[in-house]
């Protein structure tokens, strides 16, 4: 059985080159601005599943729409093309600490955020010492969230979202945030969400650790599949490729600044 | 283009399968279904709303019920010191229909405003879009019961007895808030595309206001104006507030009749532009 499946998904946004809109603007124009023929295509004819209790890595260059296509898993962008069928509770980490409001203490938050990914009160409170212990934030559980360092809004979010225990987990670039120990700490329970059979998305560009823990890797390039198969091969030559494109961007000659001109200039 | 939805399949089994396609639009009841499975959501939005609004406030909540009676104050001033049209027990008068276009202005505008934080959150995750702009409506209409309490007491200080007419607010709320509510909705939907509509309507707002009989009665509006008064639709619906509380009988028929069908009216056309737009938000926000 398939906990997610990508049927020839298609996104698109308009590419607006206009300034901010303004009602005023429009009404003017009788609404022709609203007329889009220049599309930008963030995915394009994307198709993969992934079995349940698998863990999928995710690799691809900035903004090659590895995001948005969790973001389509999630339900958050309705696609322009294609469909998405998703089988299961689903809690989405996409961009660590936005449900969160500063104003309110870290346990208010804690249920607002639970309250986000669906829960209700009942079952936030049954897993409320869970939560603060994995966040590990101490007396600061009080206080207001505006008060927080990154590192422990990060820690926070990424308590929550794992401690609801969802069927299906989105994560975003998590690895990449906290320190050494909160990072291992993640990882660890990456590893036993996998063992107890959640499925998992992961996007990183942490290479290594996607090697380590998903068995198999898609590969995304331009908002389109360029490669689905075991981690192993897929993360070997995105990165060949890669660091092709490196060296290939390394033999462009910058332009030097002529510092003697610039004196001149001045001079 | 028509629009893009989702639709939920009954669980099967234990679990929940979400099927996201392009070519749908979300039904109505779809939608209803949704927005109550997302019940705690929508509760925790209204409490997150009236919480933090005087988290930083000594005296906090007080500021809900303090606010009209302010203004009372300062209205009642301004109307006995310039205008010669007496009315009696007009703090009353004046509140009774106040508190509901209050209401109106702040919710509906609460709306707009709301939309850069929600945006975070619908980048974040899903929920039933329509449970922004029903949790603004929700906590504006917590606001004006508590608001209620000041009006009763004044009304007893002032010895204005309070009738079993009063027993028909619940009804006048709920003929309110579908009208804020579907008026939210449109503009909400015209906001996520347009930076200055909120802008507008702050400006439409004082202006309507004004040409509501709130602060005055419509008779002293002289005859070549009084058609602009008499076509304004919340003109019916604050009639509803104040024939119970100010003169202690259940709204005449007719005003009745009117309120609700402009209340329903406007929800069906906010609802409508709302499923119309909505599956296109997320590429403005």
């Amino acid at each position: 059985m398939n906990a997610i499946e990508f049927h020839g998904i298609g996104v698109r946004h308009p590419l607006v080159h206009r300034r901010v809109p303004t009602l005023k603007e429009w009404l003017i124009n009788r609404g022709a601005t609203e007329t889009v023929d220049n599309w930008f295509w963030a995915l394009k004819d994307v198709s993969f599943s992934v079995e349940k209790g698998d863990t999928l890595g995710i690799v691809g260059g900035n903004g090659a729409g590895k995001s948005t296509l969790l973001r389509v898993a999630a339900g958050i962008i309705t696609p322009s093309h294609g469909e998405a069928i998703v089988r299961g509770t689903l809690a989405p980490l996409i961009e660590l600490g936005t449900g969160f409001d500063g104003e309110l203490t870290g346990l208010e938050n804690i249920y607002f955020n639970g309250a986000l990914l669906g829960r209700t009160k009942a079952e936030i409170t049954a897993r409320m010492p869970y939560i603060v212990e994995f966040a590990d934030i101490g007396a600061f559980i009080d206080a207001p969230l505006r008060t927080y360092s990154t590192g422990m809004v990060s820690r926070l979010a990424f308590s929550i979202a794992t401690t609801i225990e969802p069927d299906i987990l989105l994560l975003d670039e998590i690895l990449s945030v906290g320190d050494a120990t909160f990072k291992s700490k993640c990882a660890d329970r990456i590893r036993s969400f996998r063992d107890q059979g959640t499925t998992i998305l992961l996007v990183s560009h942490d290479l290594k650790a996607l090697e380590d823990m998903c068995a198999k890797t898609l590969w995304i390039e331009r908002g389109s599949v360029r490669e689905y198969g075991p981690s192993a091969e897929v993360i070997e030559r995105y990165l060949e490729e890669s660091e092709a494109a490196a060296e290939a961007s390394a033999d462009v000659e910058l332009p030097d600044f002529d510092t003697s001109d610039q004196e001149s200039v001045e001079g | 283009m028509s629009g893009t939805s989702e639709i939920a399949e009954p669980p099967s089994g234990s679990e929940t399968v979400r099927r996201f396609r392009a070519d749908q639009t979300a039904g109505l009841g779809e939608e209803l279904r949704d927005l109550v499975r997302h019940g705690h959501l929508l509760q925790s939005l209204v409490v997150r709303d009236l919480t933090v609004r005087y988290k930083r406030s000594i005296i906090g909540f007080l500021w809900t019920m303090l606010h009209p009676l302010l203004l009372t104050l300062i209205f009642v001033l301004i109307f006995s010191a310039f205008f010669r049209f007496a009315i009696e027990h007009y703090a009353v008068y004046f509140l009774s229909a106040f508190l509901g276009w209050n209401f109106f202005a702040q919710s509906t505008s609460a709306a707009m405003s709301s939309i850069a934080w929600n945006g975070m959150l619908m980048k974040q995750v899903r929920a039933p879009r329509s449970i922004f702009p029903l949790s603004t409506t929700i906590s504006g209409l917590v606001n004006l019961l508590l608001s209620m309490i000041p009006l009763l007491i004044i009304m007893r200080i002032q010895g204005i007895p309070i009738r079993p007419s009063i027993l028909f607010l619940p009804v006048s709320f709920t003929l309110l808030a579908i009208f804020a509510l579907g008026v939210s909705l449109a503009l909400y939907s015209l906001a996520v595309f347009f930076v200055d509509v909120r802008e507008m309507y702050i400006v439409l707002l004082s202006a309507l206001m004004y040409l509501t009989p709130i602060i005055y009665p419509i008779e002293i509006v002289p005859e070549k104006f009084l058609w602009i008064v008499k076509m304004n639709p919340l003109r019916y619906l604050l009639e509803t507030l104040r024939a119970p509380i100010y003169y202690g009988i259940i709204p005449p028929v007719r005003t009745l009749g009117i309120s609700a069908g402009v209340a329903v009216f406007a929800l069906v056309v906010g609802w409508l532009a709302f499923r119309r737009l909505s599956p296109r938000f997320y590429a403005h926000l």
